[in-house]
């Protein structure tokens, strides 16, 4: 995993998180009347095996790879096909159960918690790749399908879905939350590459955003529906189906790294290799103290100061002429050190760093808990914000090795924590908030790949601003009225 | 030596797919089934291709023996750097019954055919797990065989070979020609990119049929029956550790 690992029971903010759960559960214990009737037609539509009541199976399905405490569902039910979710939901709706979409679980910002109880509906046995179109680069995919999975199953084609967040998550959960990557800054991220999606809304009907079956390379027809439930974290229906873009696997890769005696001389090589025009496929910037975290955790030597990883895609001859070009802007930047290889094995040992990083973030501190900050700002503003974070990091004596995907302007503080020291969590709550702040001064997002979940909600609406929350509570309004889709997500409950 | 190599390679239902049994037991469900590479014969022709790419040998030819489809793994393995293909026609009853005694009679008839330096092949199929066709092959052959390899190097007339054996890794130095047969650790196989895809389908594929190489496909073998694996039952909770040791003792586990 390139990011987070799972941390069950640790919480940010304890108090907070804590409190919410249990008091949502009151409201679920209230309604368990209710569930009790509906149990016996969850039953009919998608067999007994398909109906989950047990507490290890809803505490599973109430918890992903984030900080948040787990909240579970009041049942689990494993529909098959679309005809069975519709359905499902059908009674959701008659009953006003909420409705949480679960692909697998792997998301960083708590988007499967029951926050008011209600029916998880885990999609994992619609694992089918349905129609796939390897002359028109197209693939249709059931929510189980894994990234993972539907690579090995296009290794015969020469085609791969390069979107690649580190997990091994469910394309349509990855729809969901707007996932993207390392690759996003050749590739793009899950918005460019959804050409269409079939959703089922809280009502039960059935949607095609770009129509059924349908998949141009291109459209002007309408909304974009499409790219409206992107990101939408399961807060306005159920994927059922994505139909992704794919690409021709690369011919041959090479990998590099190269040490910069400063952020601002790292980020400026990073303009200057796009600027130029190379089609760099990954670029990832390591600070020092990740360096360091990386050197003692996996044995190596590298410099201990601002690192960039590369990585470059295309035919024999181009490599050549990219990685010189990217050479050349690196030595310009005052880099030292550029290595560069091309076969597996070796490109694998020069990006061992890159790889462990979470790993290697953990080392540092035995026993503590880790927490991923995810802001992206433009690219002028990077080395600012990144001197800022690294001042605010050292004042106020919290550990946080950072690893950016710098071709987006997007990087993540690996906050290493000790989940028993509330002090701790709370300096840590607080510069998170801090860090988000300032990626907004900046022109930026306060979540670049992870998502709003249940978190950021409150900065969503600075990010935003009131008109534009209003719009999106308005959109929600039209879409899920009785508010039953994954509660508690992406907005703050209105006031009433 | 020639420098040519050949490796086989069997057309089998994807690792991915849930495999099904026939209502009538007679066999798996094959029909609008996904079939691809034996993923083991993956990992031999990624061999045999790595071995040309350092100028080791000079040819890599694919065998597969099937009805027209086994073209399709061919083009996959042409597709991964094989040079050309022998296709080897076996259909109907034949096909159903193929199995590692007459495969190993068409290799080792193609190796002296084709004059072949080295013969890599799958350690075993992960449809009939028999493990078998690179031992008969050689045994035909009376070649040495370096089977179980994780790790392969040729080193002029002879190719020392590690083995993955039960106690660890076994090193042994045989001659060519000689017969391989990968495992797992041998490699990780390259996935074919578009442009070398467009390459193989430039690529010839011979066709011949065994009894051009004077073979009879007979099988001696005749399948009876197919089952599935039995159900897993559910699971028994208890209350109390007194209580988990009485049950273990009751069904004798104890």
């Amino acid at each position: 995993r390139n990011l987070q690992e799972s941390n069950r029971g640790g919480s940010l903010s304890p108090d907070g998180q804590m409190n919410r759960c249990h008091v949502y559960r009151m409201n679920s214990i209230y309604k368990s009347g209710v569930l009790d009737g509906v149990l016996s037609a969850f039953r009919s539509i998608c067999g007994e095996d398909g109906v989950s009541l047990g507490e290890a199976v809803r505490e599973q399905h109430g918890k992903d790879e984030s900080v948040h405490r787990c909240c579970p569902p009041d049942v689990v039910l494993f529909p098959r096909c679309v005809e069975e979710v519709s359905a499902l939901a059908k009674i959701c709706s008659r009953h006003r159960l909420p409705i949480i979409p679960f692909g697998t679980g792997t998301g960083l910002e708590g988007g499967v918690s029951a926050v008011k109880g209600g029916v998880c509906f885990s999609l994992r046995n619609m694992d089918q790749v349905l129609d796939l179109h390897q002359e028109d680069f197209d693939v249709t995919v059931e929510p189980g399908v894994t990234r993972k999975a539907l690579n090995a199953y296009l290794r015969g084609t020469g085609l791969w879905f390069p979107v690649d967040p580190g997990a091994d998550a469910s394309l349509c959960g990855m729809a969901a939350t707007s996932a993207s990557g390392t690759n996003a800054v050749r590739y793009g991220t899950m918005r460019e590459n959804v050409l269409n999606l079939e959703v089922v809304l809280a009502d039960g009907s059935v949607v095609h955003t770009a129509g059924m079956g349908r998949r141009p390379r291109k459209t002007a027809a309408g909304y974009n529906l499409t790219n409206l439930f992107v990101g939408s974290e399961g807060t306005l229906g159920i994927i059922t189906k994505t139909t992704l873009r794919l690409y021709g696997i690369p011919e041959a890769t090479v990998s590099a790294v190269c040490s910069f005696p400063s952020v601002q001389a790292a980020v400026d090589s990073t303009v200057q290799i796009l600027q130029a025009g190379v089609p760099v496929a990954r670029i990832e910037f390591l600070d020092d103290v990740m360096m360091d975290a990386c050197n003692r955790f996996s044995s190596l030597s590298y410099a201990v100061t601002p690192t960039l990883f590369l990585e470059f895609h295309g035919s024999e001859g181009s490599l050549e002429e990219q990685v010189n070009t990217a050479e050349d802007i690196t030595q310009s930047n005052s880099g030292s050190g550029f290595q560069w290889a091309k076969d597996a094995e070796t490109r694998e040992r020069l990006w061992k760093a890159r790889h462990d990083a979470w790993y290697a973030s953990l080392a540092l501190r035995p026993g503590c808990k880790a927490y991923a900050t995810d802001v992206c700002v433009p690219l002028s503003h990077l080395p600012q914000i990144l001197v800022e974070t690294k001042e605010d990091l050292i004042e106020n004596r919290l550990t946080g090795p950072i690893v950016g995907h710098v071709g987006d302007g997007n990087f993540h503080c690996l906050m290493v924590v000790d989940p028993g020291d509330p002090e701790e969590l709370h300096r840590v709550h607080l510069f998170v908030e801090r860090l988000a702040r300032r990626a907004l001064a900046m022109d930026g997002t306060c979540t670049g790949e992870h998502g709003v979940g249940l978190g950021k909600r409150a900065l969503l609406c600075e990010e935003m601003g009131p008109v534009a929350v209003q719009l999106m509570q308005r959109l929600k309004d039209a879409f899920d009225p009785r508010n039953l889709m994954n509660p508690g997500k992406i907005l703050l409950p209105r006031e009433l | 030596m020639s420098g040519r190599v050949l490796v086989g390679v069997k057309r089998v239902i994807d690792y991915a797919v849930k495999i099904r049994v026939k209502p009538d037991n007679s066999g798996v469900v094959t029909d609008g089934v996904k079939h691809s590479m034996n993923p083991f014969c993956e990992i031999a022709v990624e061999e045999a291709v790595k071995m040309k790419e350092k100028k080791l040998i000079k040819e890599v030819v694919a065998v597969s023996c099937g009805p027209q489809q086994a073209q399709e793994t061919i083009r996959t393995a042409l597709a991964m750097g094989a040079d050309r293909g022998i296709h080897v026609e076996v259909t109907g009853k034949d096909y159903d019954m193929l199995g590692p005694l007459q495969v190993s009679k068409i290799m080792a008839a193609l190796a002296k055919k084709e004059d072949a330096q080295l013969i890599i092949l799958g350690k075993q199929a992960i449809d009939g797990d028999c493990n078998q066709t690179g031992q008969m092959t050689a045994a035909l052959l009376d070649w040495p065989q370096g089977t179980f390899a994780s790790e392969v190097s040729l080193e002029g007339d002879t190719v020392k070979v590690v083995r993955e054996i039960d106690g660890g890794l076994e090193t042994i130095k045989i001659n060519t020609p000689a017969v391989l047969t990968a495992d797992l650790r041998l490699n990780t196989p390259r996935y074919a990119t578009l442009p070398n895809i467009m390459k193989a389908k430039k690529k010839k594929i011979a066709k011949v049929k065994p009894a051009d190489l004077g073979l009879d496909m007979t099988s001696r073998l005749e399948v009876l029956r197919v089952d599935e694996p039995p159900q897993r039952l559910a699971g028994v909770k208890v209350e109390t550790v007194d209580d988990l040791v009485a049950k273990l003792k009751e069904t004798g586990r104890l």
